[in-house]
This record gives C-alpha cells, structure tokens and sequence, in this order.
C-alpha cells in the first residue's frame, strides 16, 4: 500500500480536527460555553456530534474484523450498540437531560444527595472512561502500523496529544463542531469506498462469502506472521515455508502440515497455494485474547450452530444485556445530553441519533463479507481489525485502490479522534470536580491531560486485544453499575444512597472483576469462563437486585428532596417553577462553583 | 383549574406567542401548577400519573424491542434444534441483524417520542386547565 496518500489524508483529518476545535475556540467563551455548549444546540447538530463520538473505532474497524473472523453473528455489536440508545432514550434520555446535572456523579449526588454515592460514580465513570480510552488507543496504533509502518505506539500517541489539545483548548463547544464534522467524515469513508467495492465484487461474478465452512485463499498467497501464532490445521496442508514451524527451520522448502494444532513462529512466511483452506488461530496455548469468550474454535464459524452447550446462546445473550443497558452508563454519551436545550430536545436529538447511527451500521457488514472473500488470510494473523483498510487495495487496486485506502484511513481515525475527545471531555470533567483540588478552566485542561496520560501508559504496555472485545467489556460494566443506578434512580421512588452504592459496587464490581479475571487469564476453561467473559446476564440483575433490596431495608434514608427532584426530572421544562430564562446562568454558575 | 385569564392577560399573551413562557404563568394562576411547585399531596399525585404514563409507555417501547430483536437469538437456533444442520439460518441472521433491525428500532423509537411528547402535552393541558 502507498503510504503517502494515506499519511496525507491522515494528516488531513489531524489538522481538520485541531483547525475546526480553533475555529469553536474563538467562539468558546464563558464557562458554560466550555463544558455544555451553553445547552443551545440544535438536535441536528447535536445528533451528528453525538453519532461522531458515537461511532467509535470497533464500530469502524472492528465490526468487519469480527465479521471476517466469525461471521454474522458478530453483528449483534451494531445491533447492540443501536439497540443502546433506543433504551436511553426510552427509560433515562428525557429526565437525565432535566435532572440539570452534567456529570453521571453530579446525577448521582443530585438524586441520592450523597457526596458518597458521588464520589463512588465518579470512580465508575473514570474506569469505564479508561477502559474504552484504552482500546481507541491501541487502535489508532494498529491502523499506523499497517499504514506506514510505523511503531504501533506512534498511532496512539498522535491521538492522544491532538484529543488533549483539542479538548483542553475548546471545550465542549469545540468539540461539538469536530464531532459533527467526523460523523459525516466517517460516513462518507465507509460509503465511497463500499460502492467500488460492490462494483468490483460484482465484477467479479459476485463469489459468496461462506461462514459456514472454512474460508478459502482465492488466488496463490504468501501470508508473513509477525507475531508467533499457534494454528490448527483441519485437513492437511501443503504450504511453502521461510522461516520455523515446529521448532524446525526452513527455506522455501514445501512442507505439509498434518492434521492439528503447530506453532508458526514470527517472522516466517507462508505460501498457501490457491483453493487451501485458511488455518484458524488455535485458542489454546498462546492465545493472547481469552476474553473474547469464544474459546471453542470450532465454533468460530459454526454461529450458534447446535448451540453447543449453550454456550454460544448464553454469550450472544450477554452481549445483548451489555450493549442494550451498557450505553445509557458510558460516561461520553452521558455528558452529551446536558448540552440540549430541553428534555423534548434531548428525545428528538436521540431519535435522530438512532437514524445516523442505524445508517452508519449497514455499512461495516460489507466490509466484513468482503473481507472473508478477498483477505482471509488476516484471520490467520490477527489483524482482523485491519480489514476495512486492506480492501481497497486487494479488491480494486491501483491508483483507486489507494485512494480509496487513504479515505478508509482518514475515517478511521476520525472514529479515533472523535471517541477519544468525547470519553477525555467526560473523564477529565469528572476528574476536575470530584478529584482535583481547585476547580476551573485552568484545572479543566489540567484534568484533560490526567485523562489521557492514563490509559496512554496503559496502552503502551499492555498486550493488544480486540478492538471490539475490549469495547464491549466497558460496555458490561457500564451495565451493571450505571444502567441500574439512572433506571431505578428515575423511576423509583424509595432508592436510598446506602442502596445505590451497594448496587454499584455489586453490580459494577462483579462485572470489573470477572472482566479483569479473564483478561489476565484466570478463568477456568468451559462455562465457567463464558459465565466471567460475559457478566452481564447475572451481573445487571445482581446488580438492580441489591439496590432494590438494600433500598427496601433502608427506607429511613430516603432522601428528603426525591419528590422534588422527580417532579423536576419528569414534568416538561414549562411547568417547573423556575423559569427557563435563569436557566443557564444558574447552572453555568453551578458548574463553575462546584457542586453545592 | 379553571381560573378565567383576564382580558388585559389574554393580550398580552398574544402579542408575544409564548416566547419569554415565565410571562405566561404567574404565580397562583393555575391552581395545579402551585400544588406541583409547593409539593403537596395533590401535587405529587399529579406527578405520580404523569411518570406512570411515561413509564408504561417506555415499557411498552421495550416490550416490543425485546420481542421483536431480543428473541432473534432464539430463532437462529430453530433450524439447527429442529433439523440438524439442514437449513441454514445465516442468510436470515443477515438480513434480520445486518438490515432489518435498524428500521425496526428507528420506528419504535418515533412511537415512543410521539407518545412521550403526548403525555406531556396532555399533562400541561391539565395542569394549565386548558
């Protein structure tokens, strides 16, 4: 692949990013203006910048690598992440925008009036912030590597200082332009290139892409491993090796591999000849990413088939709990409804976000299949999540090839920058308040920097994982904590803070703990491990369970304010007693002075 | 809940067609309206029904996304509990996950906001007595 068009349309959308941010700091003015756009944004504006922070890299990326790698059932990601908003919107976006407070914590301690409950929040909502920053990292890395060729730190580390930058300089107003700007940024990346792509299938009398069996190398393929993978051969194979399989080395020699699982060690390649099936990555051993709950390889292209202990169902279902709760709690998604005007506008903003959002997930479903067919071998090299850049040059090649290339890689990181400046907003905004010692602007940016440096460190030490996997833990968590906390805490009446915490940290714990558990590979094997790959199907009732139950055994500690703060969360803005035209100088005052 | 505006009111409210709403609502102009913001019985029973009509019709938006896209798993397991591998289920799980869904949640998404926006209409309207 050139590397010149691409490092050029990358460039572009840095610099676009970092000009439009300028452009929203001129007109960045008061307090306000920094941390809520002053509340005045329309919902068409408003639905495009929150579908930009929305859409983050597993959604641009990692969706067709799942697809490559295991089939459609992987698009319960799209339909889960869209399915997401349609419950916030249902059960939390209305009364979440009401409840006038900007972070999840000032949610919490407005509802609960517990600085406990808040400081507990603001745990959650950095971790989960951290935990979702980390992924946008690392594949901002992956998709420099295989672009330039550059260090795989070097991605990461252009995202983070740009995302600081432009959060640190504009705020909330700036970002709001720049997150518009890369919705349709993204959008137009992954439309052009699919409708060449489609061409040049068709073109190609239209072959079909089959899960159901092992994917087939169309033409003669030389695969290089960069990293030592262990695979498992389901027939015999006869490839040409440079380099060691087995422990035993070779030079252009053809050798056939038997039945079973070898270990291809880095730095050797592999010539398939035309028609091989593509070796899968054996799970067993070395596998680098267990938490992806599909430690049966079999099954990787068998989806759901036989429902083979239930296995399959049971985390199909834990991905659908996590997604469909999990996006209420993400703490970027959460701080984008205080800047609507209304509670009516937050509603329509999210209905036109269910639009874009839905839009946009038609798309990487092409990549996905087209991947199967025209790059099988990254299945075999774990680069799944490098399908959506590969293809343009593998299917249509040439100059277009490139080009298309480059565009594929200028949305990609704008899906990086975009989700990165919305998650450093939220975390850094929790981080000002609840754990910095002074409050204002100055210690905003401060607080920006912390956000980011974390989950930076993190990301240059700790082993890659699946863009979309690593996503959907944060989803899980979010889950389990926040889901119970915004649903019980509007709807329900006798929640106390002794409950809330205790929910939080049941709920939440459980989920961050058996997430943890099996990403460093301590879960044992079978159904215990799809039980901790999974949380949420016991996590979320566990934890609306033990809210529910410590609240019922402390109905002394109601708060006194609940009717008052219902009344305010669920009557429309007219009828509450205080006029809308105090509203925002009120409330700006509010979030420059601290909490109250 | 039927307080007669005066006719000075009646024009001024004219005039500016609701722009600044404070001017719209004095206080102790609608009775309702002061047993919400006082917080007295009769004024949280009128919260109370408003959140219930809020909340069944959230639950209803859920109940059909549940029914609709969340037994999805369970009917791409039919073909193979039914008859082994004979029929294969994926270009269905294509069509239902990879187009159909969206629509499908877009519409339940539009009922429930011109449900939501309803009630709340409907609850002004009591409120304000009109």
């Amino acid at each position: 692949m050139n590397q010149t068009y691409a490092v050029a349309a990358v460039t572009v959308v840095v610099l676009a990013t970092v000009l439009i941010g300028a452009l929203g700091l001129r007109i960045s003015r008061t307090t306000s203006d920094f941390y809520v756009a002053s509340r005045t944004v329309k919902p068409g504006l408003n639905a495009a910048a929150i579908s930009g922070e929305y859409l983050s890299a597993a959604s641009f990326l990692g969706i067709a690598g799942l697809v490559l790698l295991q089939g459609p059932d992987m698009l319960w990601y799209p339909v889960g992440y869209t399915a997401g908003y349609l419950v916030l919107l249902v059960l939390v976006a209305a009364p979440l925008r009401r409840s006038g407070a900007y972070t999840l914590s000032d949610f919490a301690e407005a509802r609960l009036e517990s600085a406990q409950a808040r400081r507990l929040a603001s745990l959650f909502v950095v971790g989960i912030g951290w935990l979702y920053l980390l992924p946008q990292l690392q594949g901002a890395g992956l998709t420099l590597e295989i672009l330039t060729g550059a260090p795989d730190w070097v991605g990461g580390l252009v995202v983070a200082v740009v995302v600081t930058g432009a959060v640190a300089a504009g705020g909330m107003r700036s970002i709001t332009f720049v997150q518009a700007f890369q919705y349709w940024l993204k959008l137009t990346a992954l439309l052009v290139p699919a409708f060449f792509l489609a061409a040049a299938w068709l073109g190609d009398d239209a072959p079909r892409a089959r899960f159901d069996a092992p994917a087939v190398f169309r033409e003669h393929t030389a695969v290089r491993v960069d990293d030592t993978v262990r695979i498992d051969v389901g027939a015999p194979l006869t490839v040409t090796v440079s380099g060691r399989v087995d422990s035993t080395a070779y030079e252009q020699r053809r050798v056939t591999l038997t039945e079973g699982v070898h270990r291809v060690e880095a730095g050797t390649t592999l010539s398939f000849p035309q028609g091989a099936h593509v070796p899968r990555r054996a799970a067993t051993g070395t596998d680098p990413h267990p938490a992806s709950g599909r430690e049966d390889p079999q099954s990787w292209s068998q989806p759901l088939a036989g429902g083979r202990d239930g296995h399959q169902l049971y985390a199909t279902y834990g991905l659908i709990l996590a997604t469909f709760l999990g996006t209420m709690g993400l703490p970027h998604v959460a701080v984008r409804f205080y800047t609507s005007p209304n509670g009516r506008a937050a509603r329509r903003t999210t209905l036109v976000v269910l639009g874009l959002v839905g839009a946009f997930y038609l798309l990487p479903p092409v990549y996905g299949a087209l991947g199967r067919i025209y790059a099988p071998e990254l299945a075999l090299t774990g680069a799944a999540d490098a399908a959506v850049l590969v293809l343009p040059d593998r299917v249509v090649g040439g100059l277009a090839g490139e080009l298309l290339g480059a565009l594929l890689a200028g949305g990609a990181f704008a899906a990086f920058l975009s989700t990165a400046s919305g998650l450093t907003m939220s975390v850094a905004g929790v981080l000002s308040q609840d754990v910095l010692p002074s409050r204002g602007v100055r210690h905003f940016r401060l607080a920006t920097a912390l956000a980011m440096a974390v989950p930076l460190a993190v990301s240059l030490v700790a082993t890659n994982v699946p863009v979309a996997d690593a996503v959907g833990l944060a989803f899980a968590v979010s889950a389990s904590s926040f889901c119970p906390l915004l649903v019980l805490g509007i709807w329900w009446r006798r929640l106390t803070p002794p409950g809330a915490i205790a929910g939080l940290v049941a709920g939440g714990g459980a989920a961050l703990t058996a997430v943890m558990a099996t990403r460093a590979g301590l879960a044992p094997g079978g159904w215990p491990h799809t039980l901790m790959a999974w949380p949420a199907v016991w996590s979320v009732p566990l934890g609306f369970l033990t809210m529910i139950v410590v609240s019922l055994a402390t109905p002394r500690r109601v708060p006194a304010g609940t009717p008052a703060i219902l009344a305010r969360l669920h009557l429309p803005e007219d009828l509450v007693g205080r006029p809308p035209a105090e509203d925002v100088p009120a409330e700006s005052a509010r979030v420059q002075g601290g909490r109250r | 809940m039927s307080a007669e505006p005066s006719p000075a009111r009646r024009a001024r409210r004219e005039t500016v067609t609701g722009v600044p709403r404070s001017a719209r609502r004095p206080p102790g102009h609608a009775p309702a309206r002061s047993e919400i913001s006082e917080q007295t019985t009769l004024g949280h029973t009128y919260v109370r029904s408003l959140m219930r009509s809020q909340l069944r019709a959230a639950l209803r938006a859920l109940a059909t996304l549940a029914l609709v896209v969340g037994s999805l798993p369970l009917l791409f397991t039919l073909p193979t509990a039914l008859d082994g591998a004979a029929v294969s289920s994926e270009p269905f799980v294509w069509a239902a996950l990879g187009v159909g869904a969206y629509p499908v949640m877009w519409l339940i998404a539009r009922w429930y906001v011109r449900r939501a926006e309803r009630n709340e209409r409907d609850f002004t309207g009591l409120v304000e007595g009109r």
